[in-house]
């Protein structure tokens, strides 16, 4: 085996012999001690360039190295030993600074690559054993101590903790689990002990599938990037072929050499790729997955947002809005309804018990519960007979209803004794606490229209819609109406973002230019189809994702424009005579370490978010 | 014909990335071969019968960056 010399070792030696040739020239100008410095500097800075454009010519393919090499070797020809020792110096500095630059653009990801546990505690014959996560197989049950890491997705067998689930969702407060609940890998038990029966291992965790639509995504080649490649495609040959017009011309080398060194527009072709991937990577830390680059573009441009109601704004399950009582407490009507609904798996019942539990009312026991499915129930609380249900059920026992009051799309459910009505409750799908600020942080952030579109009718649609303050609300829709809305507003705005849960709106985020998904985390199918997925489940997610992508955008033009600035620069620089080999090299390799440090300032995104919000 | 991943140390350029793409292109029993920039992967489908991982390794190396890994 041959004795191989790292990057960096390779750097050093080129230094120790640059540097003194530098001085020596200042002092003694080219003699014989400069020169021979000055070309072991340029043998061991260009040796490993020599190398791989030999290796790349051999094989008929054009490479940037092979560029460099004839510079520097017509540079040491025509006696310019210092320029040659400098391009090649510079050359292969700026390679080294440049890889670990861009790997800081691309840390977000690293970061989520070592969330992933490292082991798993699996419990078999009641012993416990710490063996690779990877070896856990579904059904097996592990046990997770405080402040460990879920090794798998499952369901938690027995126990409760806190556990922090921003890896997944981005949310960083801690969401109490415990039996029945569903866990997923990746996220750290902080408080509290849980023992978990494995669901989903390795690969089909929700944690590793992230972790590969991230690697998928930030490969994928946006609008833009394929544009300047095709560009960069006709630059180089342009002028190369400009290189050699000048010198069989004018027959000066120098300035053709020169061509040569600054014919990769190498800041412009690194523009987008590391500025899509900071963006893409600062967004997966925060539980938003853009499907690739060309995905933060488009949304960064968009200028309307059509919203689904039911899971979307509202969060899809009933709750109890208003309470109208005739004669009695709220409390206790809850409590006399609650002890009844108990008994029921009526969404509606439910609604009415969950109230109850919110407001620690205690409901009691009762007797002679009779269920009329979909209609009501009928039971004895402490002695006395009572109903709860539709208008039309309290009717068929023989009462009198009172005239429905206004409810603005709420279910009402009766509450009544054998004689009169004692009160309404008014249930309705609950809209998100977030959602009015959402909507506003959009309008804020430049979006012109935000629709609601809803399957519902027409006047839960109006309610929900004015209280959340969309400009517009549909109801009624079937998903093809849904479609032809979207394309109306197409038509109107260029680029559409629909926003779902997925659940009935799976068909309007396929049809729309860009799908949004909420509270992907746990739907599979969702993640695949979406263009965007919010893990978590916070409508205000949405927001975030849209500050993030305007942000990328901003970026990638500054980097375009100042890259497309030096290159014009340098060209118009070189053939003015004002720039030599060694400042054309350096002036482009500064401008590519620019664009990358620049790009690395979307990873601080959410940092300046945070405390705007807090400010 | 195989498929592979070869995971490389980090590119320092986009054209560099094409660059190794068309030589691997150019390698006797690459079917095809796609090297992306910014994850530094080289997805390669090849004749196992032509040619083994370990020489389409070398011809990676060569090229001027290491193989970190291959899956």
């Amino acid at each position: 085996m041959t004795l191989r010399i790292t990057k960096k070792q390779r750097l050093i030696a080129a230094a120790v012999l640059i540097v003194p040739a530098f001085i020596l020239y200042k002092i003694l100008g080219y003699r014989v001690p400069t020169i021979v410095l000055m070309i072991l500097a340029t043998i061991v800075s260009g040796f490993p360039i020599f190398r791989k454009a030999l290796f790349s010519l051999r094989r008929l393919v054009f490479s940037i190295e092979l560029l460099v090499t004839i510079a520097v070797v017509g540079a040491t020809i025509i006696g310019e030993y210092w320029e040659a020792a400098a391009v090649s110096f510079l050359f292969m500095f700026g390679d080294y600074l440049e890889a670990r630059t861009i790997d800081k653009t691309r840390s977000a990801l690293r970061e989520l690559l070592l969330l992933a546990p490292a082991t798993a505690r699996v419990i078999t014959d009641g012993v416990e054993k710490e063996i690779s996560p990877e070896e856990v197989r579904a059904g097996d049950v592990v046990l997770v101590k405080p402040g460990e890491k879920i090794p798998v997705d499952g369901v938690v067998l027995e126990g409760q903790a806190a556990v922090n689930e921003a890896t997944i969702t981005g949310e960083s407060l801690p969401v109490e689990k415990e039996t029945a609940a569903w866990v997923y890998s990746g996220t750290i038990a902080e408080a509290g002990y849980l023992k978990i029966r494995a669901v989903k291992v390795g690969e089909d965790t929700t944690l590793a599938r992230i972790l590969e639509m991230v690697e998928e995504a930030q490969d994928k080649k946006a609008k833009t990037e394929k544009f300047i490649e095709r560009f960069a495609k006709y630059y180089t040959p342009a002028v190369v072929i400009l290189a050699v017009i000048l010198y069989l011309v004018k027959w000066d080398l120098r300035m053709a050499l020169t061509l040569l060194v600054i014919a990769c527009p190498g800041a412009l072709v690194i523009s987008t790729p590391v500025s899509l991937v900071a963006g893409i990577g600062n967004g997966a830390r925060r539980g938003v997955l853009f499907k690739g680059g060309e995905i933060i573009e488009k949304l960064a441009s968009a200028r309307a947002v059509a919203l689904d109601k039911t899971g979307t704004i509202s969060r899809g399950e009933p709750a109890v809005r208003e309470i109208i009582t005739y004669g009695l407490a709220e409390e206790e009507a809850l409590a006399i309804a609650a002890a009844g609904e108990a008994y029921s798996e009526h969404p509606l019942a439910k609604a009415i018990v969950a109230a109850a539990r919110e407001r620690e009312i205690e409901a009691g026991e009762c007797e002679n519960v009779e269920i009329l499915t979909g209609r009501g129930i009928k039971f004895k609380y402490k002695g006395k007979v009572y109903f709860a249900g539709s208008d039309r059920f309290l009717k068929e026992n023989g009462l009198t209803p009172p005239g429905l009051p206004e409810l603005a799309g709420a279910t009402a459910v009766f509450l009544s004794d054998e004689e009169k009505t004692l009160a309404v409750i008014a249930i309705a799908d609950a809209v998100r606490p977030e959602a009015r600020s959402t909507i506003t942080g959009l309008k804020r952030q430049g979006i012109e229209k935000i629709v609601m579109l809803s399957g519902d009718s027409h006047r839960a649609a109006r309610a929900v819609g004015t209280e959340v303050g969309v400009d517009e609300y549909y109801g009624e829709l079937l998903p093809a109406d849904k479609a032809a809305i979207l394309a109306r507003l197409k038509a109107d705005y260029a680029t559409v973002v629909m926003v779902g849960d997925g659940v009935n709106d799976a068909p309007a985020l396929a049809s729309a230019d860009l799908g949004v998904a909420i509270g992907g985390a746990g739907k599979e199918a969702v993640m695949e189809t979406a263009d965007i997925v919010l893990m978590g489940d916070r409508l205000d997610t949405l927001n975030y994702a849209f500050g993030l992508s305007r942000a990328t955008g901003r970026i990638l033009k500054q980097n375009i424009f100042f890259a497309l600035a030096v290159a014009a620069a340098l060209l118009l620089g070189v053939l003015t005579g004002k720039v030599s080999l060694a400042l054309g090299m350096l002036v482009h390799e500064i401008s590519v370490l620019l664009v990358i440090v620049n790009a690395a300032r979307l990873l601080n995104y959410g940092k300046i978010y945070k405390k705007k919000k807090k400010g | 014909m195989t498929n592979k991943v070869f995971q490389l140390e980090t590119l320092s350029c986009p054209t560099c990335a094409s660059k190794i793409a068309q030589i691997l292109r150019k390698t006797k029993g690459v079917g095809a071969a796609e090297v992306a920039f910014i994850s530094s992967r080289a997805k390669l489908t090849y004749d196992e019968e032509v040619v083994s991982v370990d020489e389409l390794k070398r011809v990676i190396e060569k090229t001027g960056y290491k193989v970190i890994g291959v899956k």
